[in-house]
């Protein structure tokens, strides 16, 4: 469910990095703000918590599988929007570099796909709307199950938006969402469930919890539903824009890498599946002003391009499998090297 | 010296949820005693500690730390004078390491780097801890937190120290280093302990709280050889006053 | 991996990060900003390339021994972290199979040589990640992102989660240990049990915030969580940085492995 660097253009990472960095200035300087001393302990610890709590596997009912607990949900509604946010991104952080769960370049996908969605779209639009101050146990979980499972989906979705992209995938667009969607349909489930189970035994067994780290939220945590949406709107008109304008350079890359692995010839074969969806985009956004670029044009200019580096033939890819095995070979024996030097030291 | 007295007078604590903990105490320490505060479970013990710092204010009564009355305004002054030392070293050690945590309070302080530092020094080379410095708390065994704790504590040079079941959960050479270390401490000690052979060690005087008021104050070694007393209170005789049959 | 395992896991790796060797003594911001732009410069590297990759694993497997990381230990994070990498990747063979060469007699389809690349990749960046930290302890990593301009009140946050990740971990363990001392052999937790075990580790949360938070009032807290700056840029910090910087380029825009390769070609 987390975005791997390995399947990451830089493209994508840095507009995601780009669009979660500033959110969590933004929910930084807020909370800066008015945040009352006592919710500076109470994030942190709160996150170990959460990260505690992803480390137990359970099994569900029946299912036989794994799940965890992700935590954006649970935050939300306990912290408010901003803590709640900050919290999701230091679990994260800690994931990535301890873990390795997810890259580091992709952190800023997974804190969107994990941290925005649930805080900022799921917990004020939904949940929050329909719970509102209620204690209603029934309520609070159908609500969660909802919360849940939307802020899952918007991840999963993202997820596969994000891979695409960055096309070093081969999957289509289909047959992706058809996996993943289900997969995370069950996840958001147990989330909602244990949200609100978790909510709900606070409450039963000591509900003064609840209401003190309440009155901790700074005021005017709870963020206005049309700022939100406009905001969003504004997100993804700015991030499609800039992902698409990118996207238009892969063609490119591609097409060049083809030729050098390939020599020529095959080039025209690379014309089905995502090759020829990246292709179409590129003709779509020949039209940007300051993008100059002609699309039949581009091939033959390429081409040229191709033929003049040095020597691409077919031999050439038994030179780079050649060199390949060597340098690997030096890199290993350098690291036998330095290992037994250190050794004889110690 | 007026900064090192400790005063309760009169004082009533009721919590929020109605338990009325404190019921009148009354009591002076003043300057350079060291005072045992022993009871049972639920006798006051830890919320009266919690109001020498004023993290609790008194339902009615009044205290004094030094010159100052204790209120919302002036507890931040009074933190200044009093250490307090948890019984959970873990709860006091929340920075990043041993280092960062003994400087959190002269920083806080509001000195400079270089004074800092030496508070550093000093504190750690008290209990011994300067190899320490670069751990991160949870490197460190139990022992090592406590006497970190206490340094982190030592570091702001309060004149009262404050500790609430020092030895609680320390190995045997550990309870001893800071038994000793204790005595060391020549500024006022309020020592809340189950822990009654410490007591009589460390302390000179002793305040016995049952029901949240003082039930005995006076010197430690009459009060803690009273068996008949103690047992009245729930306690029972130090472990090194009973004789082996 | 249960839940004991992943605990000792982060231990071990926690207590890797507090060794004493070169590499241990750079500068965090130094390796940060190496880190960084080393995983941005493998994952710019177009879908097929695979032969290009093979210098840049000079930098984990220099790291790693400078370091002193123990090998199977990596390998080991590796490829428990490489399912879902593994699972997206397998259908870059199965769905791109334009043939591309020959190899003594065996066909090799596109789709295999971007697969390849997404592991060579996927091994590159995953031992980059880790190796920052076990190079680095996590304060360091923390103290050079507030320095390089995050958030201060983020970064504390950084810092309070990994110091009492070990402290609920361990917690937990109780909990859970408690439990099943009560259980009797009936398999699996169940999702009520769950629920009720973080309830418990919930409410004792709470309860050890409010100790803390008791604790830095008592020693002064006045909202700011104050800092002493430690670290400084030295010279070999800065020899390191560009040294990486001078390598990632040459790799990245010269034919290196191919050169060497037909090098090699025409010695023998």
């Amino acid at each position: 469910m987390h975005m791997a660097d390995a399947l990451l253009s830089p493209a994508v990472g840095m507009t995601l990095w780009a669009g979660t960095s500033a959110v969590g200035g933004y929910a930084s300087k807020k909370l800066k703000e008015r945040i009352d001393d006592r919710m500076i302990p109470l994030m942190g610890v709160l996150g170990a918590f959460i990260f505690a709590a992803q480390m137990i596997n359970f099994t569900i009912p029946g299912t036989g599988s794994s799940g965890h607990l992700g935590g954006g949900m649970i935050l939300a509604i306990l912290l408010g929007p901003h803590a709640a946010f900050l919290v999701m991104a230091s679990v994260l952080t800690v994931q990535a570099l301890f873990f390795a769960d997810g890259g580091l370049l992709a952190l800023g996908c997974n804190i969107w796909n994990l941290g925005v969605y649930p805080c900022y779209l799921v917990y004020p639009l939904i949940y929050k709307t329909w719970v509102g101050e209620s204690k209603n146990p029934g309520r609070i979980l159908v609500a969660s199950l909802v919360s849940g499972v939307t802020a899952l989906q918007l991840g999963a979705f993202s997820v596969v938006m994000e891979t695409l992209m960055s096309g070093k995938s081969e999957l289509s667009f289909s047959a992706f969402v058809l996996m993943m969607q289900p997969i995370h349909l069950a996840i958001g489930i147990v989330e909602g469930f244990v949200t609100a189970g978790v909510i709900n035994y606070v409450r039963s067994a000591r509900p003064e919890i609840l209401e003190s780290i309440a009155v901790a939220r700074p005021l005017g945590a709870e963020v206005s539903l049309k700022k939100v949406m406009m905001t969003f709107a504004v997100l993804v008109i700015i991030t499609g824009g800039a992902l698409s304008w990118f996207a238009s350079t892969h063609p490119d890359g591609l097409e060049w890498s083809i030729e050098k692995v390939t020599g020529k010839g095959e080039l025209r074969e690379a014309e089905r599946g995502i090759a020829r969806m990246l292709r179409r985009i590129q003709e779509k956004t020949a039209f940007l002003p300051d993008y100059g670029f002609k699309p039949e044009g581009n091939d033959s200019k390429k081409t040229e391009a191709a033929a003049a580096w040095p020597g691409i033939k077919a031999g050439t890819s038994v030179s780079g499998i050649v060199g390949a095995v060597v340098v690997l070979g030096m890199i290993v024996l350098i690291g036998i090297g330095v290992r037994s030097s250190r050794n004889r030291d110690a | 010296m007026s900064h090192h007295i400790v005063e309760f007078k009169d004082v009533f604590f009721r919590y929020p949820d109605g338990t009325e903990a404190l019921k009148g105490v009354n009591f002076r320490i003043t300057h350079g005693e060291s005072v045992g505060i022993v009871g049972a479970n639920g006798a006051g013990k830890s919320t009266l500690l919690q109001h020498i710092n004023g993290y609790l204010l008194p339902t009615s009564g009044t205290i004094n730390v030094g010159d100052l009355i204790l209120t919302g305004k002036t507890r931040r002054e009074i933190r200044k004078k009093v250490g307090i030392v948890f019984q959970n070293p873990d709860d006091q050690l929340f920075m990043p390491t041993v280092f960062d945590d003994v400087a959190f309070g002269p920083l806080n302080l509001g000195m400079d780097e270089e004074s800092v530092r030496e508070r550093v020094q000093k504190a750690l080379g008290m209990v011994n801890s300067l190899d320490l410095q670069d751990k991160p708390p949870h490197h460190l065994s139990s022992g090592q937190k406590s006497a970190v704790a206490i340094a982190a504590v030592m570091a702001m040079e309060p004149d009262i120290l404050a500790m609430d079941e020092p030895a609680a959960n320390l190995d045997p050479r550990s309870r001893r280093s800071v038994i000793t270390l204790l005595k060391t401490f020549k500024h006022s000690k309020i020592i809340a302990s189950h822990d009654l052979d410490l007591i009589l060690d460390v302390c000179q005087r002793c305040i016995v709280i049952g029901g949240g008021v003082v039930v005995a104050d006076g010197p430690a070694a009459e009060i803690l050889s009273n068996q008949m007393f103690l047992e009245e209170n729930n306690l029972e005789l130090p472990l090194s006053f009973q004789g082996r049959p | 991996m249960t839940f004991d395992e992943k605990y000792f896991d982060i231990g071990r790796l926690d207590r890797l990060s507090y060794r004493d060797t070169f590499v241990h003594r750079l500068d965090p911001r130094a390796k940060v900003i190496a880190t960084m732009l080393f995983l941005f410069t493998v994952i710019s590297f177009p879908k097929y390339e695979v032969i290009a990759l093979a210098p840049f694993f000079l930098y984990p497997v220099l790291m790693m021994t400078i370091g002193e990381i123990p090998v199977r230990f990596m390998i080991r994070k590796i490829i428990v972290v490489s399912p879902f990498a593994v699972f997206i990747g397998i259908f870059n063979p199965l769905l791109d199979t334009r043939t591309v060469a020959v190899i003594f007699g065996v066909s090799l389809s596109a789709g295999w040589i971007s697969f390849l690349s997404i592991l060579m990749k996927f091994a590159l960046t995953i031992s980059a990640a880790l190796l920052l930290i076990a190079t680095t302890s996590f304060p360091g990593v923390c103290h050079a992102l507030r320095r390089l301009g995050l958030p201060a009140l983020f970064v504390s946050q950084l810092l309070f989660l990994y110091r009492y990740l070990f402290v609920l971990m361990e917690e937990a363990m109780r909990i859970i240990r408690a439990r099943e001392m009560r259980s009797f052999g009936s398999r699996g937790a169940g999702m009520k049990m769950f629920v009720r075990l973080l309830g418990i580790l919930f409410l004792r949360t709470v309860d050890r915030a409010e100790r803390i938070y008791y604790a830095m009032l008592s020693r002064g807290f006045q909202g700011d969580i104050p800092t002493l700056k430690r670290s400084h840029i030295a010279l070999s910090d800065l020899l390191f940085l560009s040294v990486v910087i001078t390598c990632l380029g040459v790799f990245r825009f010269f034919p290196l492995t191919e050169g060497i390769g037909r090098l090699a070609q025409e010695l023998f």
